[in-house]
């Protein structure tokens, strides 16, 4: 082993440094804040849990995400928490069970057993809210405004938010009695939006000719709010469930652009990330210098299936780690009073008195110097105790 | 508003081909690519640069979002896959076929086989549909070579004409995929800057004679 195998981190494995760790902290604080004034109760749930109930509903993604250990009391697997919704589910499900509407927050470290995509941190940090018990489009309007309101606080210039709804094509599929596979197939290529590919595709899969053309429009209904009606136009002969997915959609806008005049709305009726778990509305916010979604969300009704109580749920997370990686949180230049060496009681109760009014002041050691402690006043004796200075 | 617009462009024969298509996008570099050792190139558009790559690198730039869009082939998309893009337009330039290919007459070897490429994932997926384990051996050039000097069975690799391969004594043998060159876009561009790129996309379109924008139908 050299010397360098001793210290290097694994890959993707992150250590946040003090000029990094502050904005962070700070960042992560307010969010908790914030949700606490929407009436968002903070959950800690556990670092790690029984993969049984940690990867339950979210599909295939997520248990490639997990790591895993065996538990050396009960033999059975554990998993590293790589989402923490799955870990709220399973309070509303059974440990913090409410008659009717549940809102939870949280903030915490989750840890990915591969990152997500390239160069992503293996640890990032997330927060974010989850809504149970609330079916109705108005919880999903409220979810996202909390996520416009998040990315403010976080100082996000400009706010983009790309809305999609995975409820349309769902009703699609079914309607085209597509097979669990056609299904799967046709979900990859719209995700890339692979025209060439979906263009062969659906002449293969698709006889119905009308059928065959709403498939060719979905990758393409993507864009601004004029979307929506050409969508409607496009779907107009489709499933009930595709146009009352547009209907939210429009609904979510409407209170949105109203709320937020100065946020950015995409829409992309192609768009299913999650498409595995997510059962309605989808979105995720992106800011200019970051090629990945900076927070993402939707819902994802029935999880809590598997712990006997299925209920509606909405909810986002989004991730600190990210936002602070676009240099746009704020850092407040440190700053403090340095503290010579003195055996005084009397030093002592004034350095208390200051820490009290949130000075950060710094007791001296042997050989250390204020410069190198960041601080820029000191603290010197006077005839009638001790006072601040400039720094001599 | 108009934030600036970076296109990646896969340098050599592709990078002829692809500039005609800017252009009809009135997209214009500023000035004669060819002449320069610059990686990066102004254009007639204040809004719109052009990094000018190895073809290999060009989704590494889109991915990243270090560029918002770029051209790609359709080999180094399905070899690297194309996470965090999107491939709305197939430019149909600098077509080609992936094929595997075998010293011409030799017998089709049963049981494991070795295999050599430069396209290490797409190898082990097309064997493996085809019910077959390989072992991969990963180069970077002449690929023919291998199985003469008895280094691989098999080789995968792209086949224009195929002159190369009759040149030295091999034959293509299963047809992989066609390949040609597409037009990638980074998703969070394309979801922040769409006015721009949308406009950009239908205007290729047009010139090759695709159907694009549903919208502007």
């Amino acid at each position: 082993m050299t010397y360098a195998d001793r210290w290097l981190l694994p890959d993707g494995v992150e250590e946040i440094l003090p000029a990094e760790a502050k904005p962070i902290e700070q960042l992560r604080r307010r969010l908790l804040d914030l949700y606490a004034t929407w009436g968002y109760d903070l959950v800690i749930p556990p670092l790690l849990e029984y993969t049984d109930s940690l990867l339950i509903g979210l599909g295939r993604d997520v248990d490639l995400l997990t790591f895993k250990v065996t538990d050396q009391i009960s033999g059975r697997t554990l998993g590293i928490r790589a989402d923490i919704t799955p870990q709220t589910a399973r309070m509303d499900a059974h440990s913090f069970t409410r008659r009717g509407a549940n809102r939870l927050c949280y903030a915490g470290h989750v840890v990915h057993a591969r990152p997500k995509n390239p160069l992503a941190t293996r640890t990032p940090i997330q927060a974010g809210v989850e809504f149970y018990g609330e079916a109705s489009v108005s919880a999903d309007i409220e979810v996202v405004s909390l996520l416009l309101e998040s990315l403010q606080v976080a100082g996000l210039p400009q706010l983009h938010i790309d809305l999609g709804h995975v409820g349309i094509y769902r009703a699609l599929a079914a309607h085209a009695g597509l097979s669990e596979h056609q299904e799967e197939v046709f979900f990859e290529l719209l995700q890339r939006k692979a025209m060439t590919e979906i263009r062969e595709w659906v002449a293969e899969n698709i006889a119905d000719s009308a059928m065959a053309q709403v498939f060719l429009d979905l990758p393409r209904l993507a864009g601004g709010r004029e979307v929506l009606a050409e969508a409607r136009e496009r779907f107009a002969s489709c499933p009930m469930e595709v146009l009352e997915a547009i209907n939210q959609l429009d609904a979510v806008a409407d209170t949105v652009t109203q709320r937020y005049p100065g946020a950015e709305l995409y829409f992309d009726l192609g768009e299913l990330r999650g498409y595995h778990y997510l059962t309605g509305l989808v979105f995720a916010a992106f800011a200019p210098g970051y090629g990945n979604p900076v927070a993402s969300g939707g819902r994802y009704d029935h999880i809590g299936e598997v712990f006997g109580r299925s209920r509606p749920a909405t909810g986002f997370a989004v991730d600190i780690t990210a936002l602070s990686k676009l240099g746009i949180l704020a850092t407040l230049p440190a700053g403090g009073i340095y503290a010579p060496e003195v055996n005084d009681p009397a030093q002592w109760q004034v350095i208390q008195k200051l820490r009290l009014q949130g000075e950060r002041v710094i007791c001296a050691a042997p050989g250390s110097n204020p410069e190198d402690l960041g601080c820029d006043r000191q603290l010197i004796p006077t005839e009638q105790g001790y006072e601040v200075a400039p720094l001599a | 508003m108009s934030q600036i617009l970076t296109i990646a462009l896969t340098k050599g024969r592709i990078l002829e081909e692809t500039l005609p298509l800017l252009a009809a996008a009135g997209i214009v570099p500023a000035e004669d690519i060819d002449k320069s050792r610059k990686l990066v190139f102004e254009t007639n558009r204040p809004d719109v640069q052009l990094l000018v790559l190895r073809g290999a690198d060009v989704p590494t730039y889109v991915q990243f979002g270090a560029a918002d869009m770029g051209v790609s082939g359709k080999d180094t998309l399905m070899e690297n896959g194309a996470e965090g893009l999107y491939e709305p337009l197939d430019l149909n330039i600098a077509r080609c076929k992936l094929m595997t290919a075998a010293i011409a007459g030799a017998p089709v070897r049963q049981g494991r086989i070795k295999v050599a490429t430069k396209y290490v994932n797409i190898a082990k997926q097309y064997y493996a549909t085809c019910g077959r384990q390989i072992d991969v051996i990963k180069l970077y050039g002449a690929m023919e070579l291998a199985p003469i000097m008895n280094l691989a069975d098999e080789i995968v690799d792209i086949v224009d004409t195929g002159n190369t391969l009759r040149a030295n004594g091999l034959e293509s043998r299963e047809f992989i995929a066609d390949i040609s060159s597409r037009l990638i876009v980074n998703k969070a561009s394309m979801k922040m800057k769409h006015v721009q790129i949308e406009a950009i996309i239908d205007a290729i379109a047009q010139a090759i004679g695709a159907e694009h924008s549903v919208t502007s139908a």
